[in-house]
């Protein structure tokens, strides 16, 4: 799960599933990147506040390269260590556009909701 | 380019699958390093950064799994570790998986074979234009209500009726066919139609031309179109034979066509086709009384089957009105599909034979069922243990479907190899059977194979895989090992099954006693005459060297004296049908002295042509008055014997000696016989009741009823020894007379037998099956039991209790539900034999004897399966069993 981190108020509430793969998408329409750097990187960007497990993220770099949405290759890593490097792939692209378009749709009418309450 | 991209992925799923299980480790052990080393970097100890980054990993075996469960495949992976694991436990136990396999393929075996006939005999639409709108239409006349139909009803139903397309008749016929240059002659089974007959079937000759309306009438030239076996047989297949003569009863028909292969209606062994009209003498055309032929029709479209026939109906009624008081006229007229009448006999012993191999397949499950419930039994720790460690009922359930279906599988593939040795000889044995061409294996019997594998595999594993895996699953844990009671739900369990399967068993012996009793009944009817060392064989002297009385009485009076005198003969003697060889044909007649009968009621008496040795011949004894004389030949024919049953049914209380009967022979008078002997009765077919009898002189040499001809010879040894010297003395007389139908009358019983001998058998043997199936199942179970119970009973016995009690409590246990199943099946058998009740001759459905020996053998043999774990039971050395664990 993605966990967002809300600092000590109470239990962390958990993104949907759709989300993570947008995040993993986004995180790869720069470069190329392995596991342990994707996590990271959402970790970073988001200010520390989402958190991305282990058992959460390899399931769903797993479907996503199923899917086609993204390709891998084993390349050497910062450390000289082989490690698996996930890219978008040409229908991944397309998909991370459509789905950030769903997203902005969808945060703006929760936004206005929560901002009309 | 997606799509394509996912295919790939998904190929190098399946194919590369190790290599993207190693991958994933990889990547997975990649991951754990990163967050190592950023322990480190946070300045734990090399140690404490690997004990802190596994504890924030989590467990690494679930994670591969979690990732794995995204891949494609992941079910036929799953699939195929159980398979593994089936194949596994069943290879540790090589016993009862050859022993289930082999029970499963004789039982699958069985069903698709009998479905493969029921499915093409029963089932498929006939190989016809429009089968569903064809019908076979038939006379009602009083309670007999599928008679045959006189030609004269037919053009008149013909002409007068509007909701029928085709209207066409035909009835069976034969010919000598003589070839042109010497090659042998032969007797052919024929046909004869109304020119419209193939239209009506919408079956096109292949070669030449269809029958015209112009080939049906008296006087036409004579034409004939043959079958597609006799145009290969007889022709070898050569197109020229179309328009080319063959040569039939010494007359030329010209042949106009071939049918196609597919047409074998009504029978495959008709060799060929003439037209109605040339094949009927020109009287019994326009006849309303000569009930020989059968009437196909092909209704409108959209016409109702019920509005025709009572269409029909009302002009048969003015036909009746017009015609009874002159002679026997239909009253009315029945229809039913033209499938329907081909097929109706075989179509209770179909499915009765359906029925025995589908119980006998369900027994065979609940077996296997019942020997994994006690290997599950046996199990049961290690499943509690699986399922406390979290694994889900569906995957432990799985498991053992798994096993039972991989029994299934290979049973059923066994069992499809055996299905179409076992369809082949069927067909071969059914002699009667209709449409026997058209059995074959297809798609629909694959696809039903298929089917009952799987149903058969859910059913033998299901039942044990819930009920082990069911509640009270964790229970097991708390048992410890010297734990003394069994667990009673899963006996039970067992012990219903067997309930189940005993009842089964019941039902199938049963059905099976009974259909053996009425086959004994059927054999040992007696027909009225010897059956012994007698051979029959056929000539008909059609030719137009036998056209005159005397031409017809010199031939046969010559054969008679050039056979009697062959070695090895006894007697011989003529006649136009022997016994068990059917109804042949009947006759009105009148008695002078009586009194005439009331307008519109007629007696008639089945009519045969006999010389004067017959009797003395195949041994029907003489009762009183006396046999035909030599002298009493040619037009000094006007003698008649009768049998018992005529003398009983209409000279009650009288001597029939010296009495005339009239009968309508050569003259619409009629002409009186006087009656000079009462012989003993004949039965004309083995099932049938017995009918008044009347034979005449056959060497009268009237051509219509003495040219063809059984002749009858009783030998002193082996009587098929005889058939080619007699054969040769026939050619002698007339090298262009065929002989037909040599056999025994023994062959001759057999054939009308053969049917009911062979579901008997059967359903007997099936039923045999299954009670040695449910044997093995109650020794199993008891055998079980006892094993469970050792403990228990080796205290019982260290604490004083007598061995004998010891087996007669295991004896009850395993007798119980032997008692109740048999109870059961009882009350199911009364069910069943409601419907072979029409399959049965001369036995009640509700025989005693039947009953009480299947009774008495099930309970038999039950006592002998419980009798070894009973006795072992009572063996059990106290100190060895309580020592055991």
């Amino acid at each position: 799960m993605v966990c967002v981190d809300n600092h000590g108020m109470g239990k962390p509430s958990d993104l949907v599933q759709g989300t993570l793969d947008l995040l993993i998408l986004k995180t790869l329409s720069l470069e190329a990147k392995h596991g342990w750097a994707i996590a990271k990187r959402i970790q970073q960007v988001s200010g520390e506040v989402l958190q991305v497990q282990q058992g959460s993220l390899y399931p769903a770099l797993h479907r996503l390269e199923q899917q086609g949405w993204i390709k891998a290759k084993w390349a050497e890593s910062e450390t000289g260590r082989q490690a698996k490097f996930y890219s978008l792939t040409a229908a991944g692209r397309k998909q991370l556009e459509s789905e950030t378009a769903n997203w902005n749709r969808l945060s703006e009418a929760i936004n206005i909701v929560v901002q009309e309450a | 380019m997606r799509a394509f991209h996912k295919l790939v992925m998904q190929l190098r799923m399946l194919i590369l699958r190790r290599t993207a299980a190693e991958r994933l480790d990889d990547e997975l052990q990649f991951h754990l390093e990163q967050l190592i080393d950023e322990n480190i970097a946070r300045g734990m100890s090399a140690e404490e950064a690997k004990h802190a980054a596994m504890r924030s990993f989590g467990n690494p075996a679930a994670l591969r799994d979690q990732a794995r469960a995204t891949w494609s495949w992941n079910s036929l992976e799953q699939m195929m570790r159980d398979v593994r694991i089936g194949m596994r436990t069943l290879a540790r136990t090589p016993g009862f998986a050859i022993v289930s396999i082999l029970v499963i393929a004789i039982g699958i075996g069985a069903n698709v074979a009998l479905f493969t006939m029921v499915q093409s005999v029963l089932l498929k639409p006939l190989p016809f234009n429009h089968p569903d709108r064809l019908l076979m239409l038939h006379g009602v006349n009083g309670r007999f209500k599928f008679e045959p139909v006189a030609a004269g009803d037919f053009y008149d139903w013909q002409r007068q009726s509007h909701s029928f397309e085709q209207m066409a008749i035909w009835r069976w016929s034969g010919f000598n066919m003589t070839g042109n240059k010497g090659e042998l002659p032969e007797f052919l089974n024929t046909a004869t139609g109304s020119w419209n007959i193939f239209s009506a079937f919408g079956v096109q000759p292949v070669l030449g031309r269809d029958f015209s309306p112009d080939d049906d009438r008296i006087g036409a030239p004579k034409t004939a179109i043959i079958a597609w076996n006799f145009f290969h047989r007889r022709f070898h297949g050569d197109p020229s034979i179309v328009g080319k003569s063959i040569r039939l009863n010494e007359q030329l028909y010209t042949v106009i066509g071939v049918l196609p292969r597919s047409f074998s209606y009504p029978d495959p062994l008709i060799q060929l086709w003439v037209p109605y009209h040339l094949d009927n003498p020109a009287d019994s055309l326009q006849s309303h009384f000569n009930h020989t032929s059968n009437v196909i029709a092909l209704l409108k479209p959209g016409a109702s089957a019920e509005r025709a026939t009572e269409e029909l109906n009302a002009v048969q009624y003015q036909i009746h009105q017009n015609l009874y008081a002159t002679g026997v006229v239909h009253d009315g007229v029945s229809s039913r599909s033209l499938l329907d009448d081909m097929v109706g006999d075989v179509r209770t012993p179909l499915y009765i034979l359906l029925a025995a191999v589908g119980c006998l397949l369900l027994i065979a499950c609940l077996n296997i069922s019942n020997l994994m419930v006690a290997r599950a039994a046996v199990r049961r720790k290690e499943m509690a243990i699986r399922a406390a460690l979290g694994s889900s009922r569906l995957r432990l359930c799985r498991e053992q479907v798994t096993e039972s279906l991989l029994i299934c599988l290979i049973g059923g593939a066994l069992g499809l190899l055996l299905a179409i040795a076992a369809t082949r000889w069927l067909t071969t044995r059914w002699t009667d059977m209709p449409r026997a061409d058209s059995i074959h294996l297809d798609a629909t019997v694959i696809a039903f194979a298929i089917g009952i594998t799987f149903l058969s595999g859910m059913l033998a594993g299901l039942l044990p895989a819930l009920s082990a895996t069911g509640r009270g699953l964790l229970a097991a844990l708390q048992d410890a090992s010297r734990t003394v009671g069994s667990s009673t739900s899963r006996t039970s369990l067992r012990k219903s099954l067997l309930t189940i399967e005993i009842a089964l068993t019941v039902i199938l012996l049963v059905c099976g006693g009974l259909l053996f009793k009425s086959f004994v009944r059927l054999r040992s009817i007696d027909l009225g005459c010897t059956t012994r060392n007698v051979l029959t064989m056929q000539y008909f002297l059609h030719n137009a060297k036998y056209q005159k009385p005397e031409e017809i009485v010199a031939f046969h009076t010559q054969l008679l004296e050039r056979v009697r005198r062959l070695p090895g003969v006894e007697a011989a003697g003529l006649t136009s049908v022997v016994p068990g060889d059917g109804h042949y044909g009947d006759n009105l007649f009148t008695i002078r002295e009586h009194p005439p009968l009331p307008t519109g009621q007629h007696v008639f008496a089945l009519n045969r042509s006999v010389d004067p040795g017959y009797f003395s011949t195949i041994q029907i004894p003489l009762i009183r008055g006396r046999f035909f004389s030599e002298d009493e030949r040619m037009d000094r024919d006007k003698y008649v014997i009768i049998d018992q049953k005529f003398a009983n049914d209409f000279f009650p209380n009288e001597d029939p000696i010296g009495k005339h009967l009239r009968v309508k022979w050569q003259s619409t008078i009629g002409e009186d016989y006087e009656i000079i002997g009462v012989v003993g009765n004949t039965r004309y077919a083995l099932k049938a009741e017995l009918r008044p009898m009347m034979y005449f002189p056959i060497l009268s040499g009237i051509h219509s009823r003495t040219s063809d001809v059984t002749l009858v010879l009783r030998t002193q040894g082996d009587p098929e020894l005889i058939a080619l010297p007699v054969q040769k003395e026939i050619t002698q007389l007339d090298p262009e007379l065929p002989i037909s139908r040599i056999r025994t009358m023994q062959q001759i019983i057999g054939e009308s037998t053969a049917d009911s001998s062979f579901s008997a058998t059967l359903v007997l043997a099936f039923a045999v099956l299954s009670l040695v199936l449910a044997a093995v199942g109650l020794y199993g179970v008891l055998a079980y039991l006892v094993t469970q119970r050792t403990t228990e009973i080796g205290i019982r016995i260290a604490l004083g209790a007598q061995r004998d009690q010891m087996m007669g409590l295991v004896l009850v246990d395993g007798l119980r539900p032997a008692l109740i199943g048999v109870a059961i099946g009882i009350l199911g058998s009364l069910g069943a034999v409601r419907l072979i009740r029409s399959a049965l001759f001369g036995t009640s459905p509700l025989d005693t004897s039947v009953f009480v020996t299947v009774i008495a053998t099930l309970l038999l043999v039950a006592a002998a399966a419980c009798a070894l774990p009973a006795w072992k039971a009572s063996r059990l050395d106290p100190m060895q069993t309580l020592r055991t664990e």
